[in-house]
């Protein structure tokens, strides 16, 4: 560098450490350091997307295809045998990646989308849009969410519009909460105010100057919310209220084979059957919960002494 | 305590390096330094940012941040290689014989105990003292310092003192296990020049008293000249040159030494000018029931300079508020051209807001952290003027060249750039709007001497060829005399003295006014000694 000369250029100024490196090669580094956590969540979600996206493909039988035996024990045709009315367990898991993961994610788009316009909208106002915004939440917040979600469900009808609009606005309160408090970091930055006095209008200032910063934290967030929406849903199908026969989903299956457990003493294997799509829930959950952890690890800043 | 002082050698570095690791790679930090330091002996250690002084003031005490290694050399206090001694073993020297006075006092206190607590609870932890004995102490320490009413400061918060006296309270916890060495790292960067020199004094005065031996690091010349009897000079992590401070402030061997005080060089001739671009009148603003402006009055020269000066909370940044629109004035308007503006942002046309430009103190914060260069600098060009595609990149190319950067900077993030770079990227935004006023507040104060000098000399460069008006709100004497042709001296929100720069710089003064310039620190090491004197100390 200009070490040895004492002539002074501006653009010969000793830059930060920091390299400029494309998106993808930054992104190969962090994934090489990664621990082996998040390496083993990111396969296991790779691995359900992929089930979710080609299950006409790999599933051997339709979803609502009905068998002749009901609750069939494992065999050769049926991998995890059949249902209480003859329908293949395996091909149901598989179509069940599909629509619960499938609803929990348009649901949690929803919610974000909802709550992340008005979390910034109220963040930037900060005047009388964000009182109000901020006690409708505290009211919505106050009543329980599952109960909340059951009453509105019986009222409109369980559909699978109805339960995704009713969760993402239930859901987006937190994300609201979340979105506000991190974007009032960044409203006080000097970048927001020059772009306030260049006149820029909110909807620029919101998806131009701020967005962009807020978007690790929210994208944590995204992974834990997603979880815990599709935990509602899976919760919702059990109670009957939620995704509706014959459209297969993890949760209902849980109850639809509930019974099957007391045969244990009997036949080991059929007693697992409604184990297998809670275990599903289960890996996914706590594959997505070491993706998000190592990822608020790496935006919290935090490094490693020693 | 009694004085320490004898020339026996307390601390000794040798061909010390350092690596620090940042952006997947050990970076050197310090490449190979060697220091000295008697009993009782005051040394400076100065350089830009970047060059090392803070890795080195830690390491005197066998210290490195996280992310940090010791590679190689000795660090020998009292006998004792630092190096390879363990993190428990360095811990019976750290706030006990050796201490540490850092740069953000607000930062480093706990907010939640009182501060005589915090100012004795080393000493107390290793055993040097009892409670009561510690106690008597601390209070006699801040007597030493010169804090107002010595006796019961100490049962105050950190919140319920000012900065400088929190400064001299980070002293006396540094002086309270009366140690073999304290490091100052920036100890007084953060204070208004007034300030400063209490502050200086103080920690002058009480480092002779015990003779403790001391390193001092700062980015200031003239301060250290006050306090140190050696200077050293870091550059790139190495020492550039080293001698005593009067032999160094006469004949310093280096030329990068001689830049360190580059921007006392540059001196600009005042120019009058009888048409008036823009105009305070009769301005008061408050924030909340807080009066912050009283009846201000400024006007600004078509293409000139008016520096606006003043410590902190003297309104300065908030005359700029009212001008922007970000604050209106609760009476008085502002007049652009002859023709009022309207007070508030939302009022203001396109056209109103383009006239007027805003460059800030930090650039780091002034700049979307996500957006690249062209983005930043594109903008505003195709905000206001308009232009689309192959235009602007052309014009944002043109920008990038008038500030002395080229095109290769085009797709760089503000985390790639340097402070300098940074600076002059803002400017080249508020160019790019196509101006007539530019405010610029504090644009210079968070940058180094060098870097200063650059950015001044492009200031003055734009405002001939472009014909622009600035508005320049500084602390920094200097800088003022480098670049203003009018000058307005704030304090507690009111304009003390407006006039050329001639004849605010020339006696005689308002009080204030001999205040604030007695206060800035010159290149003389007598300096703070006869200045105390004159204000009998």
């Amino acid at each position: 560098m200009n070490k040895d000369t004492n002539t002074y250029s501006a653009a010969g100024e000793v830059g930060s450490v920091l390299e400029s490196r494309s998106t993808f090669t930054r992104l190969k580094i962090e994934l090489n350091k990664a621990p082996l956590t998040a390496k083993f969540g990111i396969f296991i979600i790779i691995v359900f997307v992929g089930l979710a996206i080609f299950a006409p493909l790999i599933a051997p039988y339709g979803e609502a295809e009905v068998f002749p035996e009901p609750y069939a024990p494992w065999n050769a045709n049926h991998i995890f045998g059949t249902d209480q009315i003859g329908r293949d367990i395996f091909s149901r898991l598989i179509f069940g990646a599909r629509n619960t993961v499938g609803v929990a994610f348009a649901t949690t788009i929803l919610a974000f989308l909802i709550g992340g316009a008005l979390g910034l909208a109220a963040a930037i106002n900060r005047s009388y849009l964000d009182l109000f915004l901020s006690r409708t939440v505290d009211v919505l917040m106050a009543i329980p969410q599952l109960i909340f979600a059951l009453v509105l469900l019986s009222i409109f009808g369980s559909t699978i519009i109805n339960l995704i609009i009713i969760i993402a606005v239930l859901d987006s309160t937190r994300v609201f909460r979340l979105t506000r408090a991190v974007s009032l970091n960044v409203v006080v930055m000097d970048y927001v105010e020059v772009a306030k006095l260049r006149g820029e209008n909110i909807s620029w200032v919101m998806r131009k100057e701020i967005l962009p910063n807020i978007l690790p934290p929210l994208i944590a967030e995204f992974g834990l919310r997603f979880c815990f929406v599709f935990l509602s849903i899976a919760a919702l199908s059990f109670l009957g209220v939620g995704i509706q026969p014959p459209t297969a989903d993890w949760g209902s299956m849980v109850r639809e084979n509930a019974s099957l457990i007391q045969f244990a003493q009997y036949d080991l294997k059929a007693a697992m059957t409604p184990l297998l799509p809670a275990a599903a829930i289960a890996l996914l959950t706590v594959a997505v919960n070491f993706v998000v952890d190592w990822f608020l690890h790496k935006t919290s800043g935090i490094k490693d002494e020693k | 305590m009694k004085n320490k002082k004898d020339n026996t050698t307390l601390l000794q570095i040798k061909d010390l390096k350092i690596e620090g690791f940042s952006d997947e790679r050990w970076h050197k930090i310090i490449k190979g330094v060697n220091l000295e330091l008697k009993r009782g002996e005051v040394l400076g250690l100065i350089g830009e940012s970047g060059a090392g002084k803070s890795t080195l003031g830690l390491a005197a005490m066998g210290y490195t941040q996280p992310g940090c290694r010791i590679t190689g050399g000795q660090i020998n206090f009292d006998g004792v290689d630092l190096t390879k001694r363990t993190d428990s073993e360095k811990r019976k020297y750290w706030g006990n014989r050796m201490t540490y006075v850092a740069q953000s006092a607000a930062a480093s206190f706990n907010p939640a105990h009182r501060l005589i607590n915090q100012t004795t609870e080393s000493t107390i932890r290793a055993g040097l003292k009892k409670q009561n004995e510690a106690f008597d102490e601390a209070r006699a320490l801040y007597d030493a310092l010169n804090l107002p009413n010595p006796e019961t400061i100490g049962e105050r918060y950190p919140h319920q003192v000012s900065g400088g006296q929190l400064q001299r309270i980070m002293t006396a916890m540094a002086m309270s296990p009366n140690p073999d060495l304290i490091v100052f790292d920036e100890p007084t960067t953060a204070l208004d020049v007034t300030t400063q020199v209490e502050v200086l004094a103080a920690m002058r005065d009480i480092v002779k008293t015990y003779g403790t031996a001391a390193i001092y690091i700062t980015h200031d010349l003239s301060v250290v000249a006050q306090m140190a009897d050696r200077i050293k000079v870091l550059r790139y992590g190495e020492e550039v040159e080293e001698a005593m401070t009067r032999k160094m402030l006469k004949s310093p061997k280096e030329d990068y030494t001689k830049s360190l005080w580059s921007v006392r060089s540059i001196q600009k001739p005042e120019k009058k000018s009888k048409d008036i671009i823009l105009e305070v009148k009769n301005v008061d603003a408050f924030y909340g029931s807080f009066h912050v402006l009283k009846n201000i009055n400024i006007k600004l020269p078509l293409g000139r300079t008016v520096a606006l000066v003043g410590e902190s909370g003297s309104g300065k940044s908030t005359v700029a508020r009212v001008i922007t629109g970000l604050l209106e004035p609760k009476i008085g308007s502002v007049k652009f051209k002859n023709r009022e503006l309207p007070p508030s942002l939302k009022g203001r046309t396109k056209d109103q807001l383009q006239k007027i430009q805003m460059i800030y103190q930090m650039a780091d914060v002034a700049m979307n952290p996500k957006q690249t260069v062209y983005d930043i600098i594109s903008r505003p060009a195709s905000f206001f003027a308009g232009l689309t595609a192959a235009n602007l990149r052309k014009r944002v190319v043109e920008l990038l060249e008038q500030i002395d950067l080229d095109e290769s900077f085009i797709d760089r993030y503000p985390s790639e750039l340097s402070g300098g770079q940074k600076q002059r990227i803002c400017i080249a935004r508020a160019l790019a709007a196509n101006p007539e006023v530019v405010i610029c507040d504090e644009v210079t104060s968070a940058l180094d001497q060098i870097v200063q000098e650059g950015i001044l000399k492009l200031l003055g460069r734009l405002q001939k060829d472009l014909n622009l008006s600035y508005i320049f709100i500084t602390h920094d004497i200097a800088t003022v005399k480098a670049i203003s042709d009018e000058v307005v001296v704030m304090n507690e929100g009111e304009v003390v003295e407006q006039g050329l720069k001639s004849e605010i710089f020339s006696p005689p003064h308002p009080e204030y006014t001999e205040l604030l310039l007695s206060s800035v620190p010159e290149m003389d090491p007598d300096w703070l000694t006869d200045l105390l004197k004159a204000r009998n100390y």
